[in-house]
């Protein structure tokens, strides 16, 4: 016989009353409480989803355990990049049963934007959707192929929003900033163009196209009017370009250099409007923890990304204590809307789902503290930051994560 | 400890600095241009001191312009050479910090081709750091001895126009004459093509010319930059006789500017590309060979500065 858990006084997110687990699966919401069942108070805490983190470049149990994240879709730039199905095999079972890993399939041979990768044969073996990596398929001709052949297999493709020619050798975004710090830039504009192209093709092949990241008034006001336009396009979004603009980079600091990078105030703005008017469909971390010997650099020497999993929810809380969102709808951010781009059966607590849960207190203040990370890696923009909101548990398959 | 005349431990960039800090450098810098003209060019103040000069990228003028400052004040000049092909990024940045400090250096100079590199380096040693040149973000000493030229020759810098003309988007030395120029109320004009012009440099209190003609008309100073050719991957002037008819600063177009409008190089030159020979010779107009001078004596000025509260000197 399976195990019960019932789970008593919690404020569910998208959902009111006991929640009862049984093995892995959630057996039902607001029903009685059978005698059998073990029972776990949350004492007022809120359960939600576990987040579904759609996006990330390392498999990082630990940060993904603090941070209430069950499921990641890790990125295809590892080593070896995810372009085999025996690689893709070995990278979903690589943190089983804790995490979830959903690789995402490199759309090219090594990310090299020419050859197609047998999507078919590493869906087979675990991947869930097929991704241009930390860059973009600069030949058209190239994508088009990777956008009809992925449309025919049902697979999303997940593109990276900068494009090749204006970004190649550009460490952050064209400003004053850059100017005065003397580095490398491109116009911001790379975003919107880069996306203008794909959702051509998109429309042009019938594909379901995401775009991981989208941080621009321009690249947003494309996907919007083409979500007007009834098209099957998503897009996402991290905290590091909800909550922090270009100046960040200010003294060289290499914690801050990410990919796309930061930029302008007036488009962190619009970025917040696109999450509260629903243009921005996912949240996530883009975690990617990166040592000394990566970061410790000349800010164009060091490597791009942010650690994020173990903040990413208490950050994400900032834009319900805002009023930007509600926490019904963060969640949707969080979890719902990236299983929906995967085609993975999690994100919502109903009966049937899997039992994958965050508990958190979304109150409680602290303060990041890079030292304290549980991760592989500490390097946040967000250091010493005050933030609101706790992760208290995270369990995945009805089983407590420690 | 700091002198309250200067309170910065390390020379990393003009910004950050006062104008009152930079003209302080200048008036400092004035005793080492009488001393460095007269036959013993000597002084023992930074005697027992260890100078290294830690160039990761290749270097002559400035190079050996800082060698022959701390000779003259009496340091123990120890020269490394590590250029970037041979020094491999990364954490051999920080060893190489690590070991200059264990070394006991009591001052460091640095040049290094990424943006930030010297500062990265400066935290990380227990001694001054003396920028002596990162990636395309600055190079204070060129700075201030541009304007240690400028200031023997025009008394003042209120006012006066200097147009600073040529490849500014690469240019270290573009980014720290504007920090200083206009922290000192001088007019600055940017001179360069559209493909050379940094993003939003008009905030850096510029007014930005693509065409040279309009840009040094009526200028008190013609500061032209070298053609960084090693930094241009991808072509960002279609040739360089186009570039010399549209940006080349020839006798005619110099009849723009004021007839007695100094012409500023900071060296070394493409003769007949940014400069034709005979504006960059004629020593009535061309303070080329002085700004050299100057050089010597701003880092002589910088070095003492830096190296007071070790000396135990106010």
């Amino acid at each position: 016989m399976k195990t019960m858990i019932a789970i008593t006084n919690a404020r569910l997110v998208g959902g009111q009353g006991t929640l009862l687990l049984e093995g892995d699966r959630i057996a039902a919401i607001g029903g009685d409480v059978p005698g059998t069942a073990e029972i776990i108070d949350a004492k007022g805490a809120y359960v939600a989803p576990g987040i579904v983190d759609l996006g990330v470049f390392s498999v990082d149990k630990r940060a993904c355990i603090a941070g209430g994240i069950t499921r990641i879709a890790l990125m295809p730039d590892q080593t070896p990049v995810l372009d085999e199905p025996g690689i893709v095999q070995r990278a979903a079972l690589a943190a089983k049963p804790d995490l979830w890993v959903h690789p995402l399939a490199a759309a090219t041979r090594s990310l090299e934007g020419a050859e197609l990768g047998e999507y078919a044969m590493m869906r087979k073996t675990g991947a869930k959707a097929v991704s241009t990596g930390r860059s973009w398929v600069a030949d058209s001709g190239v994508m088009h192929k990777v956008l009809t052949y992925a449309a025919s297999l049902g697979l999303t493709v997940i593109s990276h929003a900068e494009d090749a020619g204006l970004v190649a050798g550009a460490v952050a975004t064209a400003s004053e900033t850059s100017t005065r710090l003397g580095l490398s830039s491109a116009p911001a504009e790379a975003e919107a163009i880069a996306i203008a192209r794909d959702l051509m093709l998109a429309e042009l092949t019938g594909a379901r196209l995401h775009f991981r990241t989208v941080t621009t008034t321009k690249g947003l006001d494309l996907i919007r009017s083409a979500k007007s336009r009834g098209l099957a396009i998503t897009c996402g979004i991290s905290p590091t370009h909800l909550f922090l603009s270009e100046v960040a980079i200010n003294d060289f600091r290499t914690f801050a250099r990410l990919s796309p990078p930061l930029r302008a105030e007036a488009d962190r703005r619009a970025c917040i409007e696109a999450v509260r008017d629903g243009t921005i469909d996912v949240i996530g971390s883009a975690h990617d923890p990166r040592g000394p010997e990566a970061k410790r650099l000349p800010f164009a020497d060091a490597d791009p990304g942010a650690a994020g999993a173990e903040t990413l929810l208490a950050l994400s809380l900032g834009l319900v204590r805002d009023g930007v969102v509600s926490v019904e709808r963060l969640f949707e951010l969080l979890a719902l809307n990236p299983s929906r781009v995967l085609g993975v059966d999690s994100g919502r607590l109903e009966a049937g789902a899997p039992a994958d849960l965050v508990f958190f207190d979304a109150d409680s203040p602290w303060q990041i503290d890079a030292a304290k990370f549980t991760g592989q890696a500490g390097n946040t923009p967000f250091d010493k930051l005050p933030v609101q909101g706790r992760v208290l548990k995270t369990m995945k398959g009805g089983r407590e994560l420690s | 400890m700091t002198s309250p005349l200067f309170p910065h431990r390390h020379l990393l960039g003009i910004a950050g600095l006062q104008p009152h800090e930079i003209l302080y450098l200048l008036d400092e810098a004035e005793q080492w241009v009488t001393l460095n003209r007269s036959l013993t060019k000597h002084d023992d103040r930074l005697a027992g001191l260890t100078q290294i000069n830690a160039f990761f990228e290749n270097s002559t003028r400035t190079l050996l312009s800082f060698e022959i400052a701390g000779k003259r004040l009496g340091a123990d000049v120890v020269n490394m050479h590590a250029a970037t092909s041979s020094v491999k990024k990364g954490e051999t940045l920080i060893d190489t910090a690590i070991t200059l400090n264990a070394m006991r250096a009591d001052v460091i100079v640095i040049r290094h081709a990424s943006s930030g590199a010297v500062a990265l380096i400066a935290d990380k040693v227990d001694c001054p750091v003396l920028n002596a040149g990162d990636g395309r973000h600055e190079h204070p000493t060129q700075a201030l001895l541009d304007a240690l030229t400028i200031r023997r020759r025009k008394g003042n810098f209120q006012g006066l126009k200097v147009a600073i003309c040529g490849d500014v988007l690469h240019s270290r030395v573009a980014r720290s004459n504007i920090l200083a120029l206009t922290s000192l109320a001088a007019d600055v004009r940017v001179v360069a093509p559209a493909t050379l012009m940094p993003p939003a440099i008009e905030q850096m209190g510029v007014t930005p010319y693509t065409d040279m003609d309009e840009g040094i008309a009526d200028a008190d100073v013609v500061m032209m930059l070298r053609l960084q050719t090693e930094r241009m991957e991808g072509g960002f002037v279609p040739s360089l006789r186009e570039y010399h008819a549209l940006y080349g600063l020839t006798y005619e177009r110099l009849k723009r500017a004021k007839p007695d409008a100094l012409v500023m190089h900071p060296g070394p030159m493409n003769r007949g590309v940014e400069i034709a020979s005979d504006v960059a010779d004629d020593v009535n107009r061309s303070v080329i060979a002085e700004q050299v001078e100057m050089g010597v004596a701003v880092r002589m000025a910088c070095l003492d500065v830096l190296t007071r509260s070790r000396r135990g000197v106010a």
